[in-house]
């Protein structure tokens, strides 16, 4: 039977859980050779760029944050600084941090739900974070209480907190007073003691031995951990702009997804996220999460996606210390946001979004209006790696039992937290071995 | 022996998306309420994530959770359930983002001890959920039932307070 087991198998999984969006996963093993791996995006297309299409610039941020419930942030991150690209403004001092400060917001709350509720059940062999919270109580509470603290400041900064709504080319719509700042930072203080309990917790899960040589793109920043600004660097030594993007990457479309796929030309699949925004920017990260993630074993290169939560865990820890020191060094900026002239324009730019890098890029026309968009989000960068390493694991692990090894499928494809609305614009798992 | 000195904290939270459609019913049902400006009552809505539900209803001693449900009868028939006396038939609540329901919810804040005193969840059966068609008119007098069945309630419970306070 075991030998059976070792040779032809068919793994499906037709309705990945614990991922946000609709996705399925085929495995096909002949003769104990992993020969097909397809992960199946099945959420309708929802085609934003073509909504964008017609649409004064200024309506970019705020339907571009429709993409996503959990991360419309980072779309209205990437979205106004490639429009402030096409037209030529520079957005710097006070509103700046502001900026900074909501995208740490949204990686607190992004990730605290992630790391507790999602992929934390994985390693303990729950089904759920509600049967996990049955047994580690105080665990999911700490995760609420993080991913609270994260949405109350976004809430603040926003406007509202799913899609907020005070984001804008050029700035904010309304920017904070330094009092109305201040009661945030005795929330992160706070919240920055349960991410250090966070990275230790994970620190103690069972990592399976598993490591991966995908190439790591985020992007780097001279002086700080990349969120909304940066050159794309890689770990194969890619250092570019953002505007030579489409130079360097491309999408195609594959026919078992409704994502496009996104390649780095001339080279094989590539991992954007947690792990490699880690891994090319250990050292800006802030003392204490150095210190923390060193202390949970964490080399400066880490190259074991399930060891992913705990990096997920350590940024949620640098996004509360970086939140503290943002607040601490704040002064309203003397307007809320630059005034700006329509006129026609090209511009591109990249963003850190929770699960990685997000490109936008637009063509305003001379009136403003948005002749062309372009939006590659993170999953549809990860899919090709995501599929390398079932494949990779799977191989590897032929000597589980059927139950087991869809089980490990499924959490090979949450170490992403893949997120197929965003790429849909995703998971259930076949494995087919017969 | 404690003296209660204190009314109860009386929320009413609308759960829901408003560009799908009949999944809008509860939001609706929330603005009903809050329009009409009820002492003593906070009115809130949840757009999205169930789990922001925990953090809602941490701040009332008695919760009225309104939500649209699907469970293929006549658009429009009001279900109610008594947490925890009434255990909650998670199949009629629509799928949320990452898969979380209100049962989800409420299970996570039973086990968390976090669930609220008395909390009242009335599902509203819906038809149609696609994008951008708005709340069906069936459905819409159903909210209309529910907002005046709230207040009635609310006040009932209000009047009851102020009774056992004297």
């Amino acid at each position: 039977m075991a030998a059976k087991r070792a040779k032809d198998r068919t793994i499906q999984i037709d309705y990945l859980a614990r991922v946000e969006g609709e996705g399925a996963l085929h495995v096909k093993v002949r003769c104990g050779e992993v020969v097909d791996v397809k992960l199946r995006i099945f959420e309708p297309p929802r085609f934003f760029e073509s909504l964008l299409r017609g649409r004064d610039f200024r309506e970019a941020p705020d339907i571009t944050a429709r993409i996503c419930g959990i991360c419309p942030v980072a779309y209205q991150m990437s979205a106004v600084h490639a429009l402030e690209a096409a037209l030529g403004i520079k957005v710097d001092g006070s509103l700046r941090s502001l900026r900074r400060l909501i995208y740490c917001a949204e990686w607190i709350a992004s990730h605290a739900l992630h790391v507790t509720l999602l992929h934390a059940p994985d390693f303990f062999r729950y089904p759920d974070g509600i049967q996990m919270a049955r047994d580690h109580p105080e665990a999911v509470q700490r995760g609420l209480e993080i991913k609270k603290t994260g949405n109350e400041v976004l809430t603040f900064l926003g406007g509202r907190e799913i899609h907020p709504v005070n984001v804008c080319v050029g700035g904010f719509f309304r920017v904070p007073s330094r009092a109305e700042l201040q009661p945030f930072a005795e929330r992160l203080k706070r919240t920055r003691e349960a991410a250090l309990e966070l990275v230790r917790w994970t620190a103690k899960f069972p990592f399976p031995e598993f490591e991966l040589n995908h190439e790591f793109v985020a992007l780097r920043h001279p002086e700080e951990y990349p969120l909304n600004e940066g050159r794309i660097g890689s770990s194969g030594g890619l250092d570019i702009s953002a505007a030579d993007y489409e130079d360097y990457f491309f999408e195609k479309q594959v026919p078992y997804s409704n994502a496009l796929h996104s390649h780095l030309k001339t080279r094989d699949e590539y991992l954007v996220g947690p792990l490699a925004r880690y891994n090319l920017n250990f050292e800006r990260l802030s003392p204490l999460a150095q210190e923390a993630a060193r202390e949970a074993g964490l080399g400066a290169v880490c190259r074991n996606p399930f060891r992913s939560v705990i990096v997920r865990a350590v940024e949620i820890l640098y996004a509360c210390d970086e939140g503290l020191r943002l607040i601490q060094e704040y002064e309203p900026p003397p307007q809320a946001s630059l005034p700006i002239v329509p006129h026609a324009g090209m511009g591109a730019a990249c963003t850190e979004a929770p699960r990685g890098l997000l490109y936008h890029r637009y063509e305003p026309a001379p009136d403003g209006a948005i002749l062309r968009a372009t939006i590659v989000p993170p999953t549809s960068q990860n899919q090709k790696a995501i599929e390398a390493d079932v494949r990779a694991f799977v191989q590897k692990h032929l000597h589980l039992k059927q139950k087991d090894l869809e089980w490990s499928c499924e959490q090979v494809v949450r170490n992403y937290d893949p997120c197929i609305s965003c790429a849909t614009h995703f998971i259930t798992l076949d494995l087919d071995e017969t | 022996m404690s003296v209660k000195t204190q009314a109860a904290r009386k929320l009413v939270v609308g759960m829901g998306n408003e560009w799908r459609g009949d999944d809008g019913v509860g939001l609706l049902v929330a603005r009903r309420l809050r329009a009409r400006a009820l002492a003593g009552v906070t009115v809130c809505e949840v757009r999205d994530d169930p789990t922001r539900l925990l953090e809602a209803w941490a701040n009332g001693d008695l919760v009225y959770l309104i939500d649209a449900v699907s469970s293929g009868r006549e658009p429009g028939t009001v279900r109610r359930w008594d947490v925890p006396t009434d255990s909650l038939d998670e199949k009629v609540f629509r799928l949320s983002t990452h898969g979380a329901t209100v049962a989800d919810a409420v299970e996570l804040a039973r086990v968390l001890k976090g669930l609220p005193p008395r909390l009242v969840i009335f599902g509203i059966e819906g038809k149609c959920f696609r994008m951008g068609c708005g709340v069906s008119p069936k459905v819409q007098r159903g909210a209309e039932q529910i907002a005046d069945r709230i207040e009635r309630e609310l006040r009932e419970a209000a009047a009851a307070e102020t009774m056992s306070l004297r």
